[in-house]
């Protein structure tokens, strides 16, 4: 790896199936190499802390709150480690559920959202609904009433089997 | 084709679920420098001395600001607030410097290098401290502010910075006309708007004289006055920009970052400067919603008709007014809740504390206001041994009946308060309490609310339509996107007036001072209301260029003409017409000629007859129109544990008329859970030095998935306000509003004894146990 005279060095790093060339300090979080460095602006800071999930990325699949991720960590592996960020999401299901469910309102923390429930379809599809609950339970929404992403989380997963619709 | 009433998604949503969203911090420039506060770690302290020599020498540093480069005074209401403090400081968190330097890491690591010297002087901690005879005074120079927006009434040499009236009948009579006396005392604390996006401020000074400011401000007409007058330029110079905003609640009206801002980017020779807060910036350095105590004595007859109302409130302020003094006389417009009061002595005043000072909060002062009357409310039906929901029947306010501001209310006015009141009692039917298990016990409790806009009299709103060539339009207001929908409702609005599609309507998402007209602020619920009927105007101003151009074309008058479906057509024979992209940029005769030129509608609204009110009686007329609703929540409570939740939540509203319906529940139902959150953890807590304890999400405690009721009930009912668009009425606040009064009443039926305090927590019910078995 490239070393520069301002501490600075030169890594490969796999973003939404993409190689990328990013330019990192050690200090580096993921959540500021997607942003600054590659224009990836879909996660947001929202606290820098882990308390409210506005970053959540994929990281080989798990979200993961990217603000307390080193970049360096995912950087020249081989084989690649896989970071998914909303951009990468294309006409994804969860995408349209929460659309269709008004599971949104200023959309700040939604990046996140989408990537947490993105995460939860892929590792526990078969999630009930207390298991559900405490996945989103990492992330906050100011705005809605959380009715709404939990219609678009089983609108993606589908309503468990014997549960009540809730009204 | 109709606009007004579908449930359209918000234009903006595609993006919003795409991450191509832009918010403030998402597009900064390569180039521009980070600014960073260094906070006072003194809630009240005598600064002696500010020494940024070491910071300044730190690498990456370009400069170090202080109060002693910043000579001004800053305030909505009244200039009490130092953009950087000089001499004291007065809350824990306060900006002290401003380090700018070329990076964040190199900025943060140079303000801790910041070296504060201060003595501490004592610490006025609560509003009822402040208020005492012999208490320090937070501001000496107070009876010296210039009062920026009158009325405001400060009281030199104390800690009250405004005192607003309401003085209405005669108190005496009412009590002598009374059976019975109720008074209660209630408390609420400080609460954090809690934005998922932290508040950010970016400037640049050009050398030819303009001032960009991109902003994350729900006020951005606001800003553009408050920097051109702070500093001396013509409003024309500064730029406001403002892209969607990632929620704001009230937080984002208050002018403050950018302030720094310009003063770091004039001092670095107009280099752009951002100043992006951190989360605990956000809230200890940026305002907070304000606390509440409040005194309410009511009298009534002994079948229950209310004769008089007393009631005392003192704000806390925080160190700084901002918009309080407002928000009082907000208060004091709707004190005595949604009834029928002819004897009302109101007094509420703002006081300074050595808390983070407040600004608006979603509702302007309304929840704890809510809080406090119907608290009230529920202990004259206790002490008559009446039903709550009769007693509230009993006394509702109606059309020819006066405000506590003696405004006469009319149905369009008002809306509908009692519809209200029946159905969500009828949906919440049940016993006050009963038993679920052995130590478990279901309780329900319901309140109502009301509320009008209390903006200024001359509150201003604007919009421009301008015609593509295909016959789609172009939208332009002042309103910002904080998530409210505003946009997409005023496209709708358009949408219906033209005949067209709403997907025909562009809007501008983003709002730029220099070319999108005025919108006073988007607060108050009221952009529906201001942009639609602007919009409504520029959309008939449209019209009629369309049909003059068109009358041209049709050889014949324009009166003959009618627009709708897309063309322009004889309203006698609609098989003799033109298309509106035939019209829409100049007619072509056939030889190619042409006449007419661009459609451009323009539009302007400012309120109408509003009056500031009376500094001795409050006499006026603080907003067009009421929303009124009630409601109603279930909670599940252990008797053991002192836990409990809200397990169904409902509200029935007057919206008037719905615009857009699946949006404004929306609205509500995040409303309801916010409220759910103020009731029943939410509040900014300080040690006994002043300093903040919940300064982060992890402590400062909003509602998480799983914490929301398992039903949310939201019912429209729709009665017009005449003069609104389509009769819809403000809904942006109201969902919130009486949530936590309704948990109050839920859990005092529950555990049999009256809650007075928010945040109701099962640690402050077990006190409470326990100081009422000490008593006994």
């Amino acid at each position: 790896m490239q070393s520069t005279n301002t501490g600075r060095a030169e890594h490969l790093l796999t973003v939404n199936g993409e190689q990328r060339r990013v330019s990192l300090r050690p200090a580096d979080t993921l959540l500021s190499t997607l942003r600054d460095e590659l224009g990836l602006t879909g996660a947001k800071p929202g606290c820098e802390n882990g308390d409210c999930g506005a970053c959540t990325v994929l990281v080989d699949g798990v979200p993961m709150k990217s603000c307390l991720l080193l970049t360096t960590e995912f950087v020249d592996q081989d084989p690649p480690r896989s970071v998914e960020t909303v951009e990468g999401l294309d006409g994804a299901d969860v995408q349209r559920q929460f659309l269709q469910h008004w599971a949104f309102q200023c959309g700040y923390c939604t990046s996140g959202f989408l990537m947490l429930v993105e995460g939860l379809r892929r590792q526990q599809p078969e999630a009930n609904r207390d298991e559900r609950v405490d996945w989103l339970r990492s992330n906050i929404c100011r705005c809605t009433s959380y009715a709404e992403l939990i219609h678009a989380v089983e609108a993606v997963l589908g309503h468990e089997r014997g549960a009540p619709r809730s009204s | 084709m109709h606009a007004v009433g579908q449930s359209v998604a918000r234009k903006e949503a595609p993006n919003k679920v795409t991450g191509r969203a832009r918010y403030n911090g998402d597009a900064t420039p390569v180039g521009t420098l980070t600014a960073v506060i260094v906070p006072s770690r003194h809630a009240h302290a005598r600064l002696r001395q500010v020494d940024v020599a070491p910071a300044r020498r730190m690498p990456g540093v370009v400069a170090v600001l202080t109060g002693q480069d910043a000579d001004l005074l800053c305030g909505e209401v009244l200039e009490d607030r130092p953009p950087l403090a000089r001499g004291t400081v007065r809350y824990h968190g306060e900006p002290v410097a401003l380090v700018i330097a070329h990076g964040e890491a190199e900025a943060r690591a140079a303000a801790r290098r910041v070296a504060i010297d201060c003595a501490p002087l004592p610490l006025v901690a609560s509003v009822e401290a402040a208020v005492a005879p012999d208490a320090p005074l937070i501001h000496p120079e107070l009876g010296a502010y210039k009062r920026a927006q009158p009325p405001v009434v400060p009281k030199p040499r104390t800690n009250i910075a405004d005192h607003a009236k309401i003085r209405r009948g005669d108190p005496a009579e009412g009590w002598a006309a009374s059976d019975v006396t109720v008074s209660g005392h209630y408390t609420v604390p400080q609460v954090d708007h809690a934005a998922m996006e932290t508040r950010s401020a970016r400037v640049e000074i050009l050398h030819d004289g303009r001032v960009i400011v991109q902003s994350t401000t729900q006020a951005p007409f606001e800003v553009q006055k408050l920097l051109a007058q702070s500093f001396h330029l013509q409003q024309g110079q500064v730029i406001v920009d403002v892209p969607l905003v990632g929620g704001a609640f009230g937080g984002k009206a208050a002018v403050q970052l950018e302030v720094l801002a310009y003063l770091a980017s004039r001092a670095v020779n107009g280099r752009p400067v951002q100043l992006v807060n951190s989360r605990e910036e956000d809230m200890a350095t940026s305002p907070v919603g304000m606390g509440l105590v409040a005194d309410v004595k009511l009298g009534a007859t002994r079948d229950g008709l209310l004769q008089v109302a007393e009631l005392t409130f003192l704000l806390d302020t925080g160190a700084y007014t901002d918009s309080t003094p407002r928000v009082a006389r907000a208060i004091c417009s709707e004190c005595t809740g949604p009834y029928r009061v002819e004897n009302v002595r109101c007094d509420a005043y703002t006081v300074y504390t050595n808390h983070t000072y407040a600004t608006a909060f979603r509702g302007f002062g309304h929840f704890p206001l809510t809080f406090a009357i119907e608290r009230t409310m529920d202990r004259l039906a206790a002490t008559l041994g009446m039903d709550p929901v009769e007693l509230r029947r009993k006394n509702l306010i109606g059309p020819g009946d006066r405000t506590p501001t003696r405004m006469m209310l009319t149905r369009s006015t008002l809306g509908d308060p009692r519809t209200c009141l029946d159905r969500a009692a009828a949906l919440l039917a049940g016993p006050p309490v009963q038993p679920t298990g052995p130590h478990t016990v279901r309780a329900r409790g319901l309140a109502l609310f009301w509320k009008t806009s209390s903006s200024p009299p001359n509150a201003i709103s604007g919009a421009l339509v301008s015609f593509n060539q295909d016959g789609s339009v172009n939208l332009s207001t002042g309103t910002v996107e904080v998530g409210a929908g505003t946009k997409t409702t005023s496209a709708q609005i358009l949408a219906e007036q033209l005949g067209i599609d709403v997907d025909q309507v562009h809007i501008h998402t983003h709002i730029n001072t220099k070319v999108d007209p005025e919108h006073w602020k988007t607060v108050a619920s009221m952009s529906t209301f201001m942009a639609g009927r602007a919009v409504m105007e520029a959309a008939e101003d449209a019209k009629a260029q369309l049909k003059s151009v068109a009358a041209i074309a049709l050889k014949c008058a324009p009166g003959d003409l009618s627009v709708g479906q897309g063309r322009v057509f004889l309203t006698a024979d609609p098989n003799v017409s033109v298309t509106v992209s035939d019209v829409a940029h100049g007619y072509s005769y056939p030889g190619g000629d042409a006449v007419g030129g661009q459609i451009i509608g323009r539009g302007s609204y400012i309120m109408r007859h509003l009056t500031l009110l009376d500094e001795e009686t409050g006499e006026g007329h603080p907003g067009p129109s009421f929303t009124v609703g009630a409601q109603g929540v279930e909670i599940d409570l252990d008797t053991r544990t002192w836990q409990y939740r809200v397990v169904r939540a409902l509200t029935v509203v007057d919206a008037g008329r719905a615009i857009n319906p699946a949006g404004a529940r929306a609205m509500l139902q995040g409303g309801m859970c916010m409220g759910i959150g103020l009731a029943t953890r939410e509040g900014v807590l300080y040690d006994r030095d002043g300093q903040r304890l919940n300064n982060q999400l992890r402590t400062y405690k909003v509602m998480r998935a799983g914490e929301q009721p398992d039903a949310y009930v939201v019912e429209l009912v729709e009665t017009p306000q005449i003069d609104a668009p389509f009769g819809a009425r403000a809904l942006g606040e109201h969902g919130l509003l009486a949530m936590p009064a309704a948990v109050a009443a839920a859990v005092s039926h529950a555990i049999g004894r009256p809650v007075d305090h928010l945040p109701i927590t099962p640690e402050s019910l077990w006190q409470l146990s326990r100081s009422a078995e000490a008593a006994r």
